[in-house]
């Protein structure tokens, strides 16, 4: 069935050497003294629809997605890949989850927000592009990194930014914190501190899907969920199980790897022997993709169709998408490893300038409406910083709650009494 | 003293005379046991004001008729031959392999219920008779016609029907999605059971040995213990992981260890081990049915009790401890198979004139500390009887506990007898040493007791 090796061009490369037709990175021996730069390769053109279907190859093939966006300025619409009102909708999203990112390192600085914070900067056309294409209903499951997860799938700024400062009116109650933002209300099912250990949660939501359409005979449950993790985390045995679960029982679920490349300081190179990540979905019988991270309008059209086809019950697809991150691991890294010129490549190739360039290019938008947008969101967040520090913080009393969803849990004390009934547990003085 | 009786009169159903008494096959004589009359008369007239009481919301779904005589347990004794420990359920021999030999000289000379009942006919009395891992499977196939969102997960649970038989049957009747067999992967299919519980399934995730959830332990306590609490209450897990787990036969010792130690430090979870058929499969639907995530122990030795069972639904209580023998002069505490090792310890240490109290504390974490401290303040001597290693086991966490909560109440100190901290060795010999032999729980009591 897979037919990973069907596509020469793409096949596995020896190490050390650049194919001008290939779309990886060039395989550099570690050891080399020349600095690791970016992506300078020339784009594969497949075929000239501009539109990927995923449906033809067989379910076992790699293959590369590039330059889906036309590159000549056309006056002709038919050939656009988005509305107006579709590109305003990426727009706002993606400079929400900017500003939104921005405002909490200033937050960090100023003392409001501790601990690990991980910001998304540059990688939000992964976020937008894949996030926006899904129902209500639809489950995302995220790692460490999940502020902008959590903002588009919907989870209001001023609960994210309120978890963030520990308050009560946080999403989690401020129970959870900048790792674990979770929403019951927009199906966020976290927020995990350990990599990898969301993919399970994913594959067990996928699952619950296809057990509503097929046992409890909800015909219409097509849910599907999306697991967002990093590079390194490809290398964990949690990743290679799940992907082998999720092929097999044909869950409806997309596994989106956001490789930019670096995990804290750990080159992707010198952590994994085949760094080609998406080939690593034909081994186990899905669709492996890979896919520019910094154009959302890529993201977005390879998201469609991964999406639809977890939809239709054919099963889950591996998207690698290429990214990269403007800052560093967490608040708490001096980033001092990698290389300037790396990230002033990556910064030229900026997500939201990129989109607002063809939005205007495509007389989709203009200047004017985009810096409407810009304040917008502006005003959201200082609304969202007020409020966050207007919250109260959680009182003692709440130590106690949500441990257990039956308080039952804490058993049986001395004097007969389930503790929970103990009023010292309702103003959080007991010791359990 | 009260509220010891009343414990057992409206959770624990066993000191109204059981008309299903334990049978296991290969009992020897029964012992005459001290009879415990001069319990209940003091307390008939307590009994009837306390009887009508707090009805916890689990109470085995048969109750007692407060008002009848408190007197007719007594009465119902002297009719039986031989019988005066009708609480006494679920002692006795083990039915192993009758190829196993050397097993059998091992707990030969376990505290048998009443001989006449095993040759009585079962058929005139209610309820069923059928082994532990059967119970499990009938609380199992219950819970799952009974609520369509149960499922299995686990390796060979499906078409093999479960390495220990627990699940036998189960994927012809329910299908191959919701009796799941998974691959080898535990960390990966626990978190999978894990996502499942918080998107509105109620999974059985089982551990083909508990030994194997070490490599699920990250998904045990990260997500399962704590998801509810990070994510601020928005999502329960109400998952049962269960498994068999303990010293067996020469198993190795890879296969041979104790998990609730392990699992006892994380916050969020709860922790049951089952010991007789009845409350095996009490417990189960207790777990399924609960909000929490529950971790159900199992052992592999054990899966081979029979017992009688009653017909209709009911569930155990999954905080309570169960009252196995009431006594005077010492307090044992002890779960899973050690229960067994202690009733048999208890018939040489009667007839050496002690009067021990038997707990089978059943709920290892939370521990219930009511029926545990109405105990400790009768007796005002514990030995704790564990198959947990010495270090940090559920022993030293009752120890600490007991001593936290009792101390005024003791008249020694606490007594722990636990496996030895070894890995458990293949050879019978070394085997038999590392766990607690009925010998040392008699040398202990006597040593207590002094």
């Amino acid at each position: 069935m897979a037919t990973a090796f069907s596509a020469p061009k793409l096949a596995a490369q020896p190490f050390n050497t650049i194919s001008p037709t290939s779309q990886h990175k060039p395989l550099i021996s570690p050891t080399a003294a020349s600095p690791f730069l970016g992506s300078t390769r020339k784009l594969l053109r497949l075929s000239s629809s501009s539109q990927l279907n995923l449906r033809r190859r067989s379910s076992g093939s790699v293959f590369a997605v590039s330059d889906i966006v036309k590159e000549k300025k056309s006056t002709s619409i038919p050939s656009l890949l988005i509305t107006k009102e579709e590109g305003l909708e990426l727009y706002e999203d993606m400079v929400l989850g900017r500003a939104f990112e921005d405002m909490c390192a200033q937050m960090y600085y100023r003392g409001k927000m501790f601990g690990f914070v991980h910001l998304y900067n540059g990688q939000e056309a992964i976020s937008t592009g894949f996030i926006k294409l899904l129902k209500q209903q639809d489950s995302v499951v995220s790692t460490y990194r999940d502020h902008v997860h959590a903002l588009s799938k919907g989870v209001p700024a001023r609960a994210v930014m309120s978890e963030l400062f520990g308050k009560t009116t946080g999403c989690c109650r401020g129970q959870g914190g900048s790792m674990h933002m979770f929403s019951s209300e927009h199906n966020l099912i976290g927020g995990f501190a350990f990599i990898g250990e969301g993919i399970p949660v994913a594959t067990g939501a996928a699952f619950s899907s296809k057990y509503r359409r097929e046992v409890l005979k909800e015909a219409d449950c097509d849910h599907v969920t999306l697991a967002f993790f990093g590079d390194g985390t490809c290398n964990n045995g949690q990743f290679f199980e799940c992907l082998n679960m999720a092929a097999l029982w044909k869950l409806p679920i997309v596994f989106v790897v956001e490789n930019n490349l670096w995990a804290i300081g750990m080159s992707h190179l010198r952590a994994t022997s085949d760094p080609q990540i998406y080939k690593k979905g034909p081994a186990f019988g899905m669709p492996g993709v890979h896919v520019d991270g910094m154009d959302v309008l890529k993201v977005r059209e390879v998201a469609k169709e991964a999406i639809a086809r977890a939809r239709r019950g054919e099963g889950p697809t591996l998207v690698e998408c290429e990214t990269y991150r403007f800052r560093g691991h967490s608040l708490a890294d001096p980033d001092e490893l990698r290389d300037p010129t790396e990230k002033a490549h990556y910064a030229a190739r900026d997500p939201i300038t990129a989109l607002k360039k063809y939005l205007i290019e495509n007389n989709l938008s203009g200047e004017a409406e985009l810096k409407a947008i810009d304040k917008k969101i502006d005003e959201l967040l200082e609304d969202a910083v007020e409020f966050a520090d207007e919250s109260p913080l959680p009182p003692r009393s709440q130590l106690l709650e949500n441990v257990f969803a039956d308080p039952k849990g804490f058993g049986i004390g001395p004097d007969g009494r389930y503790r929970c009934e103990d009023p010292k547990f309702t103003e959080g003085t007991a010791h359990v | 003293m009260v509220l010891v009786l009343r414990n057992y009169k409206l959770r624990n159903s066993r000191l109204v005379p059981s008309p299903f008494p334990t049978t296991l096959t290969g009992c020897s004589k029964p012992q005459i046991l001290r009879p415990f009359s001069f319990q209940l008369s003091p307390m008939a007239a307590i009994f009837q004001g306390v009887g009508a009481a707090a009805a916890l919301p689990s109470s085995p779904s048969y109750s007692f008729d407060s008002n009848k005589s408190v007197f007719s347990p007594r009465r119902s004794f002297s009719v039986r031959k031989g019988a005066s420990f009708a609480v006494v359920r679920s002692d006795g021999t083990v039915n192993l392999n009758p190829k196993d030999r050397r097993a059998q000289l091992l707990i030969s000379n376990a505290v048998a219920t009443k001989a006449d009942s095993a040759a009585a006919s079962s058929s005139s009395k209610p309820g069923h008779e059928l082994l532990l891992f059967e119970a499990l499977l009938e609380g199992l196939e219950e819970e799952m016609e009974r609520d369509p969102h149960v499922c299995v997960m686990g390796e060979d649970v499906g078409h093999y029907g479960g390495s220990y038989k627990v699940t036998k049957g189960l994927a012809k009747k329910f299908g191959d999605l919701r009796v799941l067999d998974t691959p080898i992967a535990e960390n990966s299919f626990t978190g999978m059971g894990i996502g499942a519980a918080m998107t509105g399934l109620r999974p059985v995730v089982e551990g083909m040995n508990m030994g194997f959830l070490l490599l699920a332990f990250n998904q045990i306590s990260n997500n399962c213990g704590m998801l509810h609490y990070t994510s601020g209450g928005q999502f329960t897990i109400p998952i049962v992981i269960r498994g068999p787990g303990g010293v067996g036969r020469q198993l190795g010792a890879e296969h041979s260890q104790r998990l609730e130690s392990y699992f006892q430090s994380i916050p969020g979870i709860q922790m049951v081990a089952c010991s007789t058929p009845y409350n095996a499969k009490g417990l189960m639907k207790a777990a399924i049915r609960s909000e929490n995530p529950v971790i159900l122990f199992e052992h592999v030795l054990l899966y081979n009790l029979k017992e009688r069972i009653p017909d209709e639904d009911y569930i155990c209580n999954l905080e309570e401890a169960e009252m196995v023998r009431p006594g005077e002069h010492v307090t044992i505490l002890t779960y899973s198979r050690m229960r067994y090792h202690v009733m048999q310890a208890a018939k040489t240490l009667v007839n050496k004139g002690y009067d021990p109290e038997v707990i089978d504390i059943r709920s290892l974490k939370p521990f219930d500390l009511f029926t545990i401290g109405n105990s400790v303040k009768k007796t005002h001597r514990v030995l704790i009887v564990e198959e947990c290693m010495r270090t940090g086991g559920i022993g030293a966490s009752l120890t600490a506990a007991i001593t936290e909560n009792f101390n005024d109440y003791l008249d020694a100190p606490i007594m722990c007898l636990s496996s030895q901290d070894v890995p458990t060795p293949y050879a019978g010999t070394l085997e038999e040493v590392t766990v607690v032999q009925p010998a040392q729980i008699v040398t202990a009591v006597e040593q207590l007791c002094q």
